[in-house]
């Protein structure tokens, strides 16, 4: 038995060594080389905003994206990167692999270990995050979030790409366009039950009552549930129930892509016109053959390089994130904080054959 | 608790009495799970030295936080390894736990307190479905919880749909990331050690404890023991879930948001660390020592990794490389061990 004692022994000091090791409070907090540590600041930071005080250089700015290894965050994470490139700062992407509430959690103690001047996330989860995020703005760092919001007392600013408004707008807008202001349209959603997909069709339909397209006439909702196959076979259906359509506005990239590609290979092609939300890698070959003339979409990289920006004036004292201030973005002009600390990127970017070939996401 | 005649290895292991230190020597890589604790030590120090921000009573609370749930699910998935058997489905227990207790607390008016005590009844029962399969119907239990970690994700996700409840009272959301007054330690980890040391002292210190190694070399023979394999094994699965219902409660509190994605992956991660503390995946073999240390272990890795702006691709890579040096090394080791016993019986040397 003298050899399990010792086993035992070793084992017990072992761990008790390790143990003490990761409890040596070496020391409380972390170091910051910038003194502004205005601890415990809220939404409404203390003090008002100085919308003439200079953005200060050698800000370190991170980017905590849903997750990594993910096309559209890579891309407008870039477009931070830019900007942050642009003011001087210290740019930085880190997250999980995958997608989940929990793993961004330790992603943000991290950041605020490493005593980040501005965090700017996309939430997979609207509360998961906020224990971590009100540590990391005690421990002073600036929050803003975009594209995914957490709860508005858990950040500074939100920076939304589009309104509802923004999206129904531009989506009647470009159908009416392309149909010539007359006709039978219908729409190819996600899924029956998808949110935001259904506020846009409603918001669609208050449109198509302005008088400028009493002509247009929407006939149907067809559901491809965001698959491709059932969105291609849904289209075909369309097109085989209302003879008369002339167009299709879906508002989903796997709709829109799914829909293209039907159309690109039936003898509607050009004739029955297409338009939605899609990416232009999707609908790249779309455009170029004819099938479809004009989609939108905001641009990943525009908001990513307004976010930066956002934590770059709050972090500068420049804005709080109360309602009315307003901050220079770099190329994209001046942006005014809305409600709750909201920032509107703006309308969706329209692609077409005259610039689909600048973007690459 | 490195019980050397535990592990397979050859039995030059067990050291000569009053033996010197070459000897312990010897008796340290035979036990795989004092390897373990050693390279925990030195990935503690390495960090230490080279991480900043590492060695802080800050970072240690955030490590052991998110250890919590690994650590908790290891114990019971131990003692079920051993046994020859493996639970997969304990990440889709904590995520159905955690929706259940998110609807409860939404739509049925209970205090919180009880709404609790009958999450883990929850998981006890989803546990026991595993167990009555596996035990009464003779299924093995690679098969059964395969089918149990996608129906019991499933079922999360049809009592939340992807919504989220997020409004528990604050207080109980703070109370479990709070720290023991004075230090930086966790206080959930007090309950992690209350567990560690019953699941502990039952695996190496009681007669039931040495029945399941023996059911994990030989199900017959551990029967004619005595001992009843199929009920052993049935709560075993039991208390599994049990304990994947108080890690929902957890996990729920944690992150103020009960999801039906909650956990998801987890129980790869389990293994690994159950596999990486020493544990034979054929069962008979382990140490809860070890299996602690694996935790630990991989916890160290993630958090100084992380720290030090790691890519998180990167992580994974690691887990992965581990898991399986935690494999080859000690068969390697037993191997080589055995050659040299071999030599040393041709050419005995006077001592």
């Amino acid at each position: 038995m003298s050899a399990y004692r010792r086993g035992l022994r070793v084992g017990a000091t072992s761990l008790t060594l390790a143990a003490l090791l990761l409890s040596a409070a070496a020391c409380g907090g972390t170091t910051r080389d910038n003194s502004n540590n205005d601890a415990g600041a809220g939404n409404q930071a203390s003090g008002a905003a100085n919308p003439d005080a200079a953005i200060k250089e050698g800000l370190k700015i991170a980017f905590l994206p849903k997750a990594l290894n993910n096309p559209y965050f890579t891309v407008s994470d870039n477009g931070g990167k830019d900007a942050v490139t642009e003011i001087k700062g210290e740019f930085k992407e880190v997250g999980p692999s995958e997608a989940s509430a929990s793993s961004q959690v330790s992603y943000v103690n991290t950041l605020s270990q490493q005593g980040m001047d501005v965090i700017v996330t996309s939430a997979n989860d609207p509360n998961a995050i906020c224990g971590a995020l009100n540590q990391a703005k005690a421990a002073g760092a600036k929050i803003v979030t975009f594209d995914s919001d957490t709860k508005p007392e858990c950040r500074q600013i939100f920076v939304n790409q589009v309104t509802a408004e923004g999206i129904a707008e531009n989506q009647v807008k470009l159908i009416s366009q392309q149909i010539g202001g007359e006709g039978e349209i219908a729409i190819l959603s996600a899924t029956a039950n998808a949110t935001n997909q259904n506020a846009w069709i409603a918001l669609m339909k208050d449109e198509l009552k302005k008088p400028e397209y009493s002509k247009i006439k929407l006939v149907t909702v067809a559901y491809g549930n965001d698959d491709d196959q059932k969105s291609f076979q849904e289209t075909q259906g369309l097109l085989q129930s209302y003879p008369n359509l002339k167009g299709i506005i879906s508002p989903t990239t796997v709709g829109v892509a799914a829909a293209g590609r039907y159309l690109s290979g039936s003898q509607y092609k050009g004739k029955v016109k297409l338009t939605g939300l899609g990416t232009p890698n999707q609908m790249r070959q779309y455009v170029k053959d004819g099938t479809v003339d004009a989609f939108a979409l905001w641009s990943p990289a525009d908001l990513g390089y307004l976010a930066a920006y956002a934590g770059a004036a709050l972090a500068s004292g420049q804005i709080t994130g109360a309602e009315g201030d307003k901050f220079k973005a770099g190329k994209l002009g001046e942006f005014t904080v809305g409600k709750d600390g909201v920032v509107i990127l703006g309308p969706p970017t329209v692609f077409d054959k005259s610039n689909i070939d600048q973007f690459q996401f | 608790m490195a019980h050397d005649s535990l592990y397979a290895a050859p039995p030059t292991a067990e050291a000569e009495p009053g033996a010197g230190r070459l000897a312990s020597l010897r008796g340290l890589l035979g036990s795989w799970d004092a390897v373990i604790v050693a390279a925990l030590v030195v990935a503690v120090l390495v960090a230490s030295l080279t991480v900043e921000n590492f060695a802080t009573g800050r970072n240690a609370q955030f490590l052991l936080l998110d250890l919590m749930p690994l650590a908790l699910i290891a114990l019971p998935m131990t003692l079920i390894v051993i046994t020859g058997e493996i639970d997969l489905s304990v990440a889709s227990m904590v995520g159905l736990c955690s929706t259940l207790m998110g609807q409860l607390w939404l739509s049925s008016g209970l205090s919180l307190e009880l709404i609790c005590v009958l999450v883990v009844l929850l998981g006890a029962v989803l546990g026991a479905v595993n167990g009555l399969f596996v035990t009464g119907f003779g299924l093995p239990s690679l098969a059964v919880t395969i089918g149990t970690l996608a129906l019991y994700r499933g079922l999360s996700f049809v009592v939340l749909g992807d919504q989220a409840v997020a409004d528990f009272p604050a207080d109980w959301t703070a109370a479990v990331v709070r720290n023991i007054p004075g230090t930086s330690i966790p206080v959930v980890v007090v309950p992690l050690l209350v567990l560690a040391v019953i699941f502990g002292v039952v695996l190496h210190a009681t007669a039931a404890g040495r029945a399941l190694y023996a059911m994990g070399n030989n199900d017959q023979a551990a029967t004619f023991t005595g001992v009843s394999v199929a009920r052993t094994k049935f709560w075993l699965f039991v208390v599994s879930g049990a304990v994947c219902g108080l890690v929902g409660i957890l996990w729920t509190l944690r992150y103020a948001s009960a999801r039906g994605d909650n956990a998801t992956g987890l129980e790869l991660t389990v293994v690994t660390a159950v596999l990486l503390g020493g544990v034979s995946i054929f069962g008979g073999r382990g140490a809860l020592l070890g299996v602690l240390a694996g935790v630990l272990l991989l916890g160290v890795l993630r958090n100084a990794l992380q720290l030090a702006d790691v890519d998180a691709n990167a992580l994974t890579i690691v887990t992965g490389s581990l898991l399986i040096a935690s494999v080859v090394l000690p068969n390697a080791v037993a191997d080589i061990r055995a050659r040299l016993h071999r030599r040393r019986q041709r050419h005995p040397v006077a001592s």
